[in-house]
């Protein structure tokens, strides 16, 4: 796939024509395979041996003890998991989590970049302030909204029940399957808008200040310039982001595992990775957990393909 | 063009809607704080208060001074500080291959490296923990290794954006005067890059700071546990303690705020030369 239309990186470009020319021809070679060897090493050892002895496991029954007396079983983990309804219900949860956080972060992550996009006092304040969930643990957060959502003495029930008087009476956030992603997604939304700000900073800064210059002498207001300047220019980051944060999206396990146990209740809040987790190291089920993972890398592959596609033919 | 007066009321509203989003970010961080200052019993108290009645460092000397916190703390900075020198090292030189160098199969080998940034690092623990079984790395070395592995494809590709931006008129002379490519690796385009290279300080620290999952498979002796194995069974064990939860939590996040604060001056200005530019 072309990875050069995110972020607006150039292809690269051979050197140059220049004298030096036919001398580079011979000498890149030997530089090249020293400076790969290290990381090529790493990368065969621990990332790309382990996926495909995780395609050959999710074809058999795996005996984890015995490898040697799995069992072949061809295609049937993977109908297993697709006949599944509790996997099924796994991908309509990461679906729907996917495409809320996505969105939220996307529209406030932009909002905070162009708020911060200016010189004013405090300014370097804000941006270290917002970042700060960012540097936070995934583990540690987890907790943390685990106890602000706490039935009974939780910050959330307290305020919208006696604060904001939204809400009768406490809710028991924990113990429905669809509230249980209130939390999840929340903390999700929380803990990335200043990441998303962050880089659509970055872009924003790349954009030369004579453009708005130009609009505002042409009489355009300050939504008129962001439709027809920063909108298009912002294009490339755009693009990066969102193939970047669905991949995220898609792989969310931490706060699933941590805030749901592992689907409760009743297996009916699992992501794919929590599930996939559980088949492999709950029920020492190693073929099906590594069917499952294929399915997803698999989804995530083509969905980063589409969207890539789709946001091509958009800018062009 | 905008008057004077128009202009600063857009800076006041500007600096007010921050205000109020900023205190949205930080309640969570807030609300941790104060709980790991308040004693046992308000812990569950009604109404829920932003403002201890009573404050207390009990909940820090209680769980600082618990289950090897200490030691924890100092595997887990070992094997962070590793892991982020040898992925600036490693992710460097790959992307300075993939920058600079010309040999036939080079799109092929970087598309196969890009892989490493879409595939669930969750789904390779068991091959992973069957590689290390093999070379015995059950140790700090293994998580060192691996935490440097799931950060070479995301790190190589910024630092490649990184590099291409880097003016090539230097190497030029350089070449011109026999310079190797090490040399132009190591004495130009490395010391032209260090805002691009802050940024993949701050994401690979942060990454092996807080790495939970292979940790927790790979570690089995209880004295080489790194810290977020530390918390999590901490608050297993200790269920309704989250006074003392939060403030090994919070001591936790120290170094990784001292990191972010040194290296994010360079950090927006980072994120710009890694070609995600408008």
């Amino acid at each position: 796939m072309k990875l050069s239309a995110v972020g607006g990186i150039n292809p690269p470009t051979a050197f140059p024509p220049t004298t030096m020319h036919t001398k580079r021809r011979y000498s890149d070679l030997l530089p090249a395979l020293i400076f790969l060897l290290p990381g090529l090493i790493l990368f065969v050892l621990f990332f790309l041996g382990p996926m495909l002895y995780s395609l050959q496991i999710s074809f058999f029954e795996w005996k984890i003890v015995h490898p040697d007396q799995s069992l072949f079983v061809g295609f049937r983990n993977y109908q297993r998991a697709l006949s599944d309804s509790i996997f099924q219900r796994a991908i309509l949860n990461t679906l729907a989590y996917t495409v809320v956080t996505v969105s939220v972060k996307m529209i406030l992550g932009l909002g905070v970049a162009l708020l911060l996009n200016q010189n004013f006092p405090g300014r370097t304040f804000f941006r270290v302030a917002y970042y700060l969930p960012v540097i936070t643990s995934w583990v540690i957060v987890s907790l943390l909204f685990e106890y602000m959502f706490n039935g009974q003495a939780g910050l959330v029930n307290y305020i919208l029940k006696d604060i904001l008087r939204l809400i009768p009476k406490d809710v028991l956030w924990f113990a429905d399957p669809i509230l249980t992603l209130v939390p999840i997604v929340l903390l999700d939304i929380w803990k990335g808008i200043g990441w998303v700000a962050i880089i659509f900073l970055a872009g924003l800064q790349t954009i030369p200040v004579e453009l708005y210059e130009a609009a505002c002498v042409d009489g355009a207001d300050a939504l008129a310039q962001l439709r027809y300047i920063t909108w298009p220019l912002l294009g490339p980051t755009t693009v990066f982001l969102v193939v970047v944060l669905v991949i995220g999206g898609l792989n969310a396990y931490v706060p699933f595992q941590l805030m749901t146990n592992g689907g409760d209740p009743m297996d009916l809040t699992h992501s794919v990775l929590t599930l996939m987790y559980e088949a492999t190291f709950g029920r020492i089920d190693f073929g099906y957990g590594a069917a499952i993972s294929y399915l997803l890398t698999v989804f995530v592959f083509i969905v980063s393909l589409i969207e890539l596609r789709l946001m091509r033919q958009q800018a062009a | 063009m905008k008057t004077k007066p128009q202009r600063n009321l857009g800076t006041l509203l500007r600096i007010v809607i921050l205000i109020l989003g900023l205190g949205l970010v930080l309640l969570p961080i807030w609300y941790m704080v104060i709980t790991s200052f308040k004693p046992q019993t308000m812990i569950f108290e009604l109404p829920p208060r932003l403002w201890p009645q009573m404050w207390t460092l009990k909940n820090y000397i209680a769980a600082l001074g618990k289950d090897h916190f200490g030691l924890y703390f100092l595997n887990s900075s070992k094997v962070a500080i590793a892991s982020t020198l040898l992925t600036v090292l490693i992710s460097s030189m790959l992307a300075f291959v993939f920058a600079r160098l010309r040999f036939p199969g080079k799109e092929f080998l970087f598309y196969i490296f890009l892989l490493g940034m879409m595939v669930p690092p969750v789904m390779l623990i068991i091959p992973q923990f069957i590689v290390a079984k093999w070379l015995s790395l059950f140790n700090h070395l293994g998580l060192i290794l691996v935490y440097t592995t799931m950060n070479i494809s995301m790190q190589t590709f910024l630092l490649r954006g990184v590099f291409e931006n880097v003016p090539r008129d230097l190497e030029e002379a350089a070449l011109i005067d026999g310079a190797g490519p090490w040399t132009i690796f190591w004495g130009i385009i490395l010391p032209l890059s260090w805002p691009g290279i802050s940024v993949v300080i701050i994401n690979t620290f942060l990454y092996s700071w807080e790495e939970f999952a292979w940790a927790n498979v790979a570690i089995k002796n209880a004295s080489q546990r790194t810290l977020p194995i530390g918390i999590a069974l901490f608050q297993s064990e200790h269920l309704t303690e989250w006074g003392q939860v939060f403030a090994a939590s919070l001591v936790a996040l120290i170094p990784v705020l001292i990191i972010f604060i040194i290296f994010q001056r360079h950090f927006v200005q980072g994120i710009s030369t890694t070609g995600l530019k408008g």
